[in-house]
C-alpha cells in the first residue's frame, strides 16, 4: 500500500478442462486468471503524468503472478500461455488501463524465467535481445483493456510464452470481478494457461518447432 | 462463397473527448462482424479445413468493410485485431480454424502491409455475447500507444449453430496516449515487433 497503490480485492480463478465434446485429453488443460481491484488515484480528472503509478505497479504484478501460479496448482515451469488486461471504472480513462503494459508483462516474464534486459523492456523494446540465453517468456504478452461498470467481463487473450505464432496456444479467457470496478477503481488482470487448446488441430507452428527465439517463432 | 452469412454488422467508434479533453484528431476504431452458419455444429469433426477457407473469405471481406467504414485508404489503417464467438453447438477449436490458418493474409491485403501478428480472442457464447477484440499496431507489435481492444457484439447471435466472426481496424491509437514505450515515429516495420 502507498499513496498510489491501494488494493481492495484480489480474485483468482482456475479451470481444468478435460474435453470439449471431443476425445478426452491425456493431460487436462488448466487456465487461470488473477484480478486485483485497485483504487484509481487519477479518477475524476485529467492527470497528464500517470507514470509514477506504473512504476509502483511492478510489485503488485509480481505478487499477482505468484498468486496465480499457486491458484492453478502448478509450477512456473508448467505455464505455457499468458495474457493480461485491465478494466477501468467509469470515472477513469482508458489510458489508465495502459499503465498495466509494463508491470503486468514484466511480472509474468520474470516469474517464468525470462532473463532479458529490464530497461529496454520499459522502453517498449521487449527484451532487446534474442536467443536461448534470454530464457523462456520471450513473447509479447497479448492484452485487452476497456472502461466498464462493476461486473464487466473482459476477454483476456492468451498466446504461447516463448513464440507468439504457436497456433495451438492462441486462446482467451473471460474474467470479471463481481462488484468491481467501482467508478474510481481499476481491475488489473493476469491470465495463464498450461498448454494448447484442448482439441487443438488447426496446424501451424508447434512448440517443439520454436527455433528463432525472437519472441515470434 | 463457402461462408453462409446470415448478417453483417459494422460499427465505427469515434472518440472526440476523453476525460473532458478534446481528442484531436478523433480516434476511430471499426469492427466488422459476420454471423455465419457453423458447418460442424453438433458433431466432432477432425478436419476443420472448411472453416479455414471460410476464414480466408472473411478476412478480406471484413477487413474491406472496416476500411470502407472508416473512409480511409488501406495504407492509413494503423492497428488491427480479430475474434470469434462460437455458438453452443460448436467447439472453441472452430474459432481457431477460422481465425488462424488463413484469415490474416487477405486482411493484411485489405490494410496494406501488416508485418505484425494480428492479435486475437475467441470464446464460446450465446445471443448477444460480447467479445473483446484485442488491437495492436499492424506493423510493429510493440507500439505501446496502439495496444487496445474493442467490444464486438451482435444482439441476436450466435445461435447454437452459428459463429460470430469479427475483424477490427483503426486509423489511430488510444485517445491521449501517455505511457511511453515505442512510438509510431520509431517504427522500422521489418520484424513485426519494432
Amino acid at each position: 500500500m502507498s499513496e498510489l497503490i491501494e488494493v481492495r480485492t484480489v480474485l483468482t480463478q482456475a479451470e481444468t478442462i478435460y474435453h470439449e465434446f471431443g476425445p478426452v485429453a491425456g493431460k487436462p488443460l488448466i487456465r487461470g486468471a488473477v484480478a486485483a481491484v485497485l483504487k484509481n488515484p487519477y479518477a475524476g480528472r485529467y492527470e497528464p503524468n500517470i507514470l509514477p503509478m506504473m512504476e509502483e505497479l511492478n510489485a503488485v504484478g509480481l505478487e499477482m503472478a505468484h498468486r496465480l501460479v499457486a491458484a492453478m496448482g502448478v509450477q512456473a515451469d508448467d505455464i505455457e500461455g499468458y495474457g493480461k488486461g485491465a478494466i477501468v471504472g467509469a470515472a477513469g480513462e482508458l489510458e489508465h488501463g495502459a499503465l498495466w503494459h509494463v508491470p503486468g508483462g514484466y511480472a509474468m516474464r520474470e516469474l517464468l524465467g525470462w532473463k532479458g534486459d529490464r530497461d529496454s523492456y520499459k522502453q517498449g523494446q521487449g527484451g532487446g535481445q534474442k536467443g536461448l540465453e534470454a530464457g523462456r517468456a520471450l513473447s509479447i504478452v497479448p492484452s485487452t483493456k476497456k472502461v466498464g461498470a462493476p461486473g464487466t467481463k473482459l476477454d483476456v487473450p492468451l498466446t504461447h510464452v516463448t513464440a507468439s505464432y504457436v497456433r495451438g496456444h492462441f486462446d482467451a479467457i473471460e474474467v470479471y470481478v463481481p462488484g468491481a470496478p467501482a467508478a474510481d477503481e481499476v481491475v488489473f488482470i493476469l491470465a495463464m494457461s498450461t498448454g494448447a487448446r484442448i482439441h487443438e488441430r488447426v496446424g501451424g507452428l508447434k512448440p517443439e518447432q520454436i527455433s528463432k527465439f525472437d519472441g515470434l517463432r | 462463397m463457402k461462408a453462409k452469412i446470415r448478417k453483417l454488422v459494422v460499427v465505427v467508434d469515434e472518440t472526440r473527448i476523453e476525460m473532458n479533453k478534446e481528442v484531436k484528431p478523433a480516434t476511430r476504431r471499426a469492427v466488422a462482424m459476420a454471423v455465419i452458419e457453423n458447418p460442424f455444429a453438433g458433431k466432432y469433426v477432425e478436419s476443420l479445413e472448411e472453416l479455414s477457407d471460410i476464414g480466408e473469405e472473411l478476412g478480406g471481406l471484413l477487413g474491406d468493410k472496416c476500411v470502407q467504414a472508416l473512409g480511409i485508404q488501406p495504407g492509413q489503417a494503423e492497428s488491427y485485431g480479430k475474434g470469434a464467438i462460437v455458438g453452443e453447438a460448436g467447439e472453441l477449436e472452430h474459432a481457431a480454424a477460422i481465425l488462424h490458418p488463413k484469415l490474416g493474409k487477405p486482411l493484411r491485403k485489405a490494410v496494406e502491409k501488416g508485418a505484425a501478428l494480428v492479435p486475437s480472442a475467441k470464446k464460446m457464447g450465446s445471443l448477444g455475447s460480447a467479445i473483446d477484440v484485442p488491437l495492436g499496431h499492424k506493423d510493429a507489435a510493440f507500439v505501446r500507444s496502439h495496444f487496445d481492444a474493442i467490444e464486438a457484439r451482435v444482439s441476436d447471435a450466435p445461435r447454437a449453430n452459428e459463429i460470430v466472426v469479427a475483424v477490427a481496424v483503426t486509423d489511430s491509437g488510444r485517445p491521449l496516449p501517455r505511457v511511453g514505450g515505442l512510438q509510431t515515429s520509431e517504427i522500422k516495420g521489418e520484424d513485426g515487433l519494432r
